[in-house]
């Protein structure tokens, strides 16, 4: 069954974009992370132009966010002023990429920079997080208890806030540092950024495990959600009705991710999911590396002069 | 069946007519592009209306073309550099047409003359050297052949050797399939019929591919609208996004 895209002017199956949704759904109920690194490739991979699957990409991320957050907030794992710092740097981050990303679709280099953007950001991500799991498991098996980080020099800036909920007295400038860095890539590479900025709240910030994941999410609500708006805005590439389709199927494969998540152990999980983040890394790399079947494309949008 | 009719008493009631002239009936006028679009086959036929007896020295032919709006585009191709494939060189295209296709009821090169082609940009590549290639690179025809074979990879360009069909020298008719990725506008539609390779008489109409219902308010919205449309997106994220988690507490808790 085919559905007519209205903004990104394609009709695709509609079996094929909720398939998507759903594996990108599992992913997120899995592992806890928006899964927008690979829902973007995917729809580039689905015939969805770059730029309509970066809008609504992050479109889509506000709702997993949204209902990730949700529950979190039940458990009371989020720390709201570490929220909104890394917000701060979150919104001017985005307004920032927005525009760059604006810039470069008019000189024909934007696919370029999202895939180098992933190939590095997905590479050092991955490798981190691979040999660190493996590490752990190491250690778990030895049955070491994991020792616990100290605060580095940037900790100590001037600007010190009491974070609460992460039990931690430090400088407003890394998470204000990290958020906009997050911000820049969130709307360049259409994702929420969970991928990195889990990583930096644990290693960068010092961040205790348990209110990570729900800070984080708290966050890429607000930056994803403005990111939207601003694509919407500025390139007039969201489609609503893909997004839409998204949601539907990530909705039911999120379901199915988190029973999945409870049977499997943690650091194994982080092992999984350090393999499936290289291995899109890996295959985007082979793409920039071997020679292309057809060397031309076309582009019809953000032509300017 | 009416338009069938029309064309008969056309037939019946222009019985003065000094040269061959086409009457003309399209099986849509419009195409409504709906949420479930797929693809759309235009039907095209007529008749050839003429006073003295079929010419026996000479074999008639007919051309079809349609037209889809006009828009530049910006050929990129990709070199090594540093390792990587990137997009090295491009050229722009000032207008291109987004769908463009030719039936004859022979191969092009047939039934029309080069001279005749010039003249009403006929084939592919000649419509798009008059829409303006921009030809200050010095191969400037190589991007203009990705563009083309790009655009027939995606059935936006199609050219159909034997696709219209001439029955008795009177009555033709072809079917050309939109694929459904297609932009919207008029799609102007040409019926050329030619003898010894040259155009006697041009027939020229328009089919009208409009997005309709959801389609078009959602399109509408995001062009005038942007920024209530943006919010309207992030709405709908919300929305669903609440909704999701709510019935996974009533599913878990019941």
């Amino acid at each position: 069954m085919q559905i007519y895209l209205p903004i990104a002017e394609v009709s695709v199956s509609i079996f094929l974009v909720l398939g998507i949704g759903g594996a990108v759904g599992i992913l997120s109920g899995m592992f806890g992370v928006g899964g927008g690194f690979l829902l973007t490739p995917l729809l580039f991979f689905a015939g969805i132009p770059p730029a309509v699957a970066v809008a609504t990409g992050a479109n889509q991320i506000v709702a997993s966010s949204v209902s990730g957050v949700l529950a979190h907030l039940r458990r009371r794992t989020v720390d709201f002023p570490m929220g909104l710092v890394l917000l701060a740097g979150g919104l001017a981050g985005a307004a920032i990429g927005v525009q760059i990303f604006a810039w470069l679709s008019r000189t024909g280099q934007v696919d370029l920079l999202v895939t180098l953007c992933y190939v590095v950001f997905l590479g050092l991500i991955g490798g981190l997080m691979f040999f660190e799991s493996l590490a752990a498991l190491r250690r778990a098996k030895r049955g070491k208890p994991p020792k616990r980080r100290k605060h580095s020099r940037v900790h100590n800036l001037p600007l010190k806030l009491k974070f609460r909920t992460s039990g931690l007295y430090i400088s407003v400038f890394p998470p204000l540092g990290v958020g906009f860095i997050v911000g820049v890539l969130a709307a360049i590479m259409g994702v929420g950024g969970g991928f990195i900025m889990v990583p930096a709240m644990i290693y960068l910030i010092g961040m205790p495990t348990k209110v990570v994941i729900g800070t984080s999410l708290f966050q890429i609500i607000f930056v994803s959600g403005a990111v939207t708006v601003m694509h919407a805005v500025s390139s007039q590439t969201v489609d609503v009705m893909l997004a839409l389709l998204l949601i539907l199927g990530g909705v039911i494969g999120a379901q199915f991710g988190t029973v999945l998540g409870t049977r499997l152990r943690a650091e194994q999980l982080r092992i999984l999911l350090a393999l499936l983040v290289l291995a899109v890394c890996g295959k985007l790399a082979l793409d920039l590396l071997l020679e292309p079947a057809e060397l031309y494309s076309l582009q019809t949008r953000n032509l300017g002069l | 069946m009416r338009a069938w009719v029309v064309l008969i008493c056309a037939l019946i009631y222009a019985p003065f007519a000094t040269a061959e002239e086409i009457v003309l009936g399209l099986s849509q006028e419009e195409v409504p592009i709906t949420v479930t679009f797929d693809g759309s086959e235009i039907l095209v036929f007529g008749a050839v209306k003429r006073e003295a007896p079929v010419s026996a020295d000479s074999q008639l032919h007919v051309i079809v073309t349609i037209e889809g709006p006009l828009a530049p585009v910006r050929v990129h191709r990709k070199a090594r550099r540093f390792g990587i494939w990137v997009n090295a060189s491009s050229v722009r295209i000032g207008s291109a047409p987004s769908f463009y296709a030719v039936a004859s009821s022979g191969p092009l090169i047939d039934v029309l003359s080069h001279t005749d082609n010039l003249r009403h940009d006929i084939s592919i590549p000649q419509t798009l050297k008059t829409t303006g290639a921009a030809s200050d690179s010095p191969d400037a025809e190589s991007f203009v052949d990705a563009l083309i074979r790009i655009r027939a990879e995606q059935g936006l360009y199609q050219v159909i050797p034997e696709g219209v069909q001439l029955d008795q020298d009177t009555l033709f008719r072809t079917s050309v399939y939109l694929p459904p990725r297609l932009v919207e506008g008029l799609y102007s539609t040409q019926i050329y019929l030619t003898r010894d390779k040259e155009v006697i008489d041009v027939y020229e109409t328009e089919i009208d591919v409009k997005k309709v219902g959801l389609e078009r308010w959602l399109f509408n919205l995001a062009l005038q609208q942007p920024l209530v449309y943006g919010l309207m997106a992030l709405a709908v994220a919300g929305v669903f996004g609440w909704g999701a988690s709510a019935a996974t507490r009533v599913i878990r808790g019941g």
